[in-house]
């Protein structure tokens, strides 16, 4: 699709996260989007009440780069260690319409037109799906951040929502100062380091245990959720050639069947996608964030034994004894700070997901029924008029 | 307060007007080794007196099928008839059975092949012609049969080439047929173009099926995977409600491992006999075309007798000029058979692909009726799993 296409926002879908946007004092959403060849453009809209921000009810432009430069600043920050920093959003994706277009395109001649029309409506819808995607995933990260007490006021998360310039030459700068020196210590996270220190709290080990062992079965889930959702969707295009060929060969109102056939396969795929994948992809995300918050309570507790370690030895030398006990003293302050931090995003993190998972679950079941229903009720309906069904 | 479905209600009329019923069932491995064969049970059931009883059954291997088969397509009484053609040779398959008739493959292979041959015979025994035909009452009725021999040397490539040999004819046809009355050419046109639709058809088909057994493994790969992670979890209702979910999801593989087999032997295999059918049609054209062509052959073979005639009497031979004109008598005679054979396969034919189109669109409706049928009672089942499922997401806290 080469032409800007806009989006706007009628019914919106949050659901991978909940209890958001409720804090009236600074409400955030993206109303509407563009997407221009690969780029998208965001319309981050905020209203608040705070005395922070310069106007009540304002817009601005951005881009995934944005998002990106944002979430990097937020977890290099120190005073931030001991928060779990809501996942950044992954970058938008058409690769997959994209691709199915052009194969479209290329076998156009081999079909009917009115198989290639179907075929492209589907494709279109799917392009729309992964955009709606899109947008609900970039909007729940600002969200997590205007509804938690300490990051909703992180000065660059303001600059972010109020700036009514280009960000590109500020995030420019950024990446030079820090050249993401933390991010890629956090990315080799050692869970080795993690799992190897001795913990002296039981709330800790146990989400230790926990954690690691959760992390790779939801991360095994995404992709088998991926591949069954794939699966679906393959089935779905099927159809759409399957009534198409019939309707050529003889267009009776069985074959007309088939066509509501394949739009419940197509509904099935979508709604799965979004309730069951979406949310597993996300709280696979969200672990990862709680993960990197664990690792960076082990680096503290390693650099505070360390400070331990070196204020025997200048005890032991007699020397710079004072520096040791200041450094051993920040260490261990450091360590506190991001354990009664950490303690309090962990616990709330899994009332978060627990509701998170409930809310989606729920609302997969009622649309595969619904579904279900639909497609059985325009079927019960044909043949009852049509085979003459004696009751 | 059963339905009726229109399947079944045109099963009963059917019945009723053909009076014969046959089944094939009970496959049985004989033998052992690379000798081995199946043996199938084929039950008659019938009310017309030319059987030797009400109700029979005698036992019959591939080869015997594909025999009747061969006998019914070269008879000249049933030339222009469309004779119903049994399902393909395959080496694979059988290599398979003979190794062992228990693996999955297998029992999918003799099941395939089961179903089909019932419906050869039903067809066969539906045929008005056919079915007065002795080698079929043989084939029904006769305790033992001679074992058909030729079909042994048959590859899988060399019975296609069986069935579809009569086109052969038709393209090294120099003369073209001039006909006044077009159904004939246009017809066969359409039967080309429906051939080649349904092909399509089948190409896509297939591709259902892969992809409808793929999801019933995905399905399965992902029923684990939520089963693991419903015992990782920590919050007792969430890790109760996912391996629920899991449960569903099997149960989903089930009903999708049901929905591929009605994907293959309710839609494909449709779709297969009518491929196979659709030549045995065009087949029964280029016979009509071979007819024409013995009648423009004896045609011009009668030219030239006459022609030899006249030089005779310039000649003046009187022995052979008897000769010559006995064999004209001769070469009339058999003029006049070969343009009474056309005209009769023509009409034949005419008459055989109106009944084949009835058939066709009665059986296609049948079929996609009974895979629809099938589906709505899989939503139906569907729908209650899920309805089981909601209470146990909603008890999460």
């Amino acid at each position: 699709l080469s032409t800007p296409q806009k989006h706007q926002r009628g019914n919106t879908m949050r659901s991978v996260s909940v209890d958001l946007n409720h804090d009236a004092s600074l409400l955030i959403d993206i109303p509407d989007a563009l997407c221009e060849r690969d780029k998208v453009k965001f319309t981050v809209h905020t209203k608040t009440t705070l005395s922070s921000f310069q106007k009540p009810d304002f817009s601005v432009p951005r881009q995934h780069e944005d998002f990106i430069w944002l979430h990097d600043t937020l977890v290099e920050t120190e005073d931030y260690a001991g928060l779990i920093i809501p996942p950044a959003p992954p970058k938008p994706d058409f690769e997959s319409p994209r691709e199915k277009m052009h194969k479209l395109g290329e076998g156009e001649a081999t079909m009917t037109k009115e198989e290639y029309t179907k075929m492209k409506q589907e494709l279109e819808a799917e392009y729309l799906a992964v955009f709606k995607k899109t947008v609900q995933v970039h909007e729940v990260f600002l969200q997590r951040l205007s509804s938690h007490p300490n990051l909703s006021k992180d000065r660059n998360f303001q600059i972010f929502l109020e700036y009514d310039q280009d960000l590109t030459v500020r995030r420019k700068n950024a990446k030079e100062m820090f050249g993401g020196f933390f991010k890629n210590m956090v990315k080799s996270a050692d869970e080795v380091l993690i799992s190897g220190i001795k913990e002296v709290d039981d709330f800790f080990e146990q989400e230790k245990t926990f954690l690691l062992d959760y992390y790779s079965k939801i991360k095994d889930s995404t992709a088998k959720a991926e591949k069954m959702t794939r699966s679906h969707k393959n089935i779905a295009d099927d159809y759409i050639h399957i009534s198409a060929t019939l309707n050529s060969l003889s267009a009776d109102d069985t074959t007309i069947l088939f066509v509501s056939v394949q739009k419940v396969e197509g509904r099935v795929a979508s709604d799965q996608e979004l309730k069951l994948t979406e949310l597993l992809r996300y709280y696979m995300r969200d672990i990862q964030a709680a993960k990197d918050l664990l690792y960076r309570r082990a680096r503290a507790l390693v650099d505070y034994e360390n400070s331990n370690k070196a204020l025997d030895k200048a005890r032991l030398k007699s020397k710079d004894i004072p520096q040791a006990e200041e450094h051993q003293q920040q260490c261990l302050q450091k360590f506190d700070k991001l354990s009664e931090s950490g303690k309090k995003e962990l616990t709330s993190f899994k009332g978060r997901r627990v509701v998170a998972f409930r809310k989606n679950l729920i609302e997969m079941a009622e649309l595969e029924i619904k579904h279900a229903k639909v497609s059985s009720t325009i079927q019960l309906t044909h043949f009852y008029t049509n085979e003459k069904w004696t009751l | 307060m059963q339905p009726t479905s229109l399947e079944q209600l045109e099963e009963e009329e059917s019945k009723d007007s053909f009076d014969v019923d046959v089944a094939v069932t009970n496959p049985e491995k004989i033998g052992d080794g690379m000798n081995a064969y199946v043996a199938y049970k084929v039950s008659t059931r019938t009310s017309l007196a030319m059987f030797r009883s009400k109700t029979f059954s005698v036992r019959r291997r591939y080869s015997d099928f594909l025999g009747l088969y061969e006998k019914l397509s070269v008879k000249q009484s049933l030339h222009g008839c469309i004779i119903p053609p049994p399902p393909e040779k395959s080496v694979v398959g059988m290599t398979k059975v003979k190794v062992g008739m228990d693996d999955p493959s297998s029992v999918e292979f003799v099941e395939r092949r089961r179903a089909a041959l019932e419906r050869y015979l039903q067809r066969v025994v539906a045929h008005p012609s056919l079915l007065q035909d002795p080698d079929v009452r043989e084939f029904l009725e006769k305790e033992e049969l001679p074992r058909a021999v030729s079909t042994q040397a048959l590859s899988g490539a060399g019975f296609l080439k069986m069935i579809n040999k009569a086109s052969d004819a038709v393209n090294k046809m120099t003369i073209k047929m001039n006909e006044s009355d077009t159904w004939f050419e246009d017809k066969f046109q359409e039967v080309e173009n429906e051939e080649q639709q349904l092909r399509k058809l089948q190409a896509v088909v297939d591709s259902l099926v892969n992809h409808r057994k793929e999801l019933c493994g995905s399905t399965a790969v992902f029923a684990k995977s939520m089963a693991m992670l419903g015992n990782s979890e920590d919050n007792t209702a969430l890790s109760r409600a996912l391996s629920q979910l899991a449960e569903v999801e099997d149960k989903m593989e089930q009903l999708h491992q049901e929905q591929a087999a009605s994907d293959f032997f309710i839609f494909a295999e449709l779709l297969a006999d009518y491929i196979r059918l659709l030549g045995a049609v065009r087949g029964c054209f280029d016979q009509r075309v071979r007819a024409w062509q013995r009648w423009q052959e004896a045609q011009s073979t009668l030219q030239k007798k006459r022609e030899a005639e006249a030089k005779l009497l310039w000649a003046n031979k009187p022995d052979k000029l008897q000769q010559a004109k006995e064999e004209i008598t001769e070469w009339e005679a058999r003029v006049t058979q070969h343009e009474r054979d056309f005209d009769r396969i023509g009409m034949t034919v005419r008459k055989e692909v109106l009944r084949f189109e009835k058939e066709k669109a009665k059986d296609f409706r049948s079929q996609i009726v009974k895979y629809l049928e099938a589906m709505l009672q899989s939503q139906q089942r569907l729908v209650k799993f899920w309805e089981a499922f909601l209470p146990e997401a909603k008890a999460i806290a």
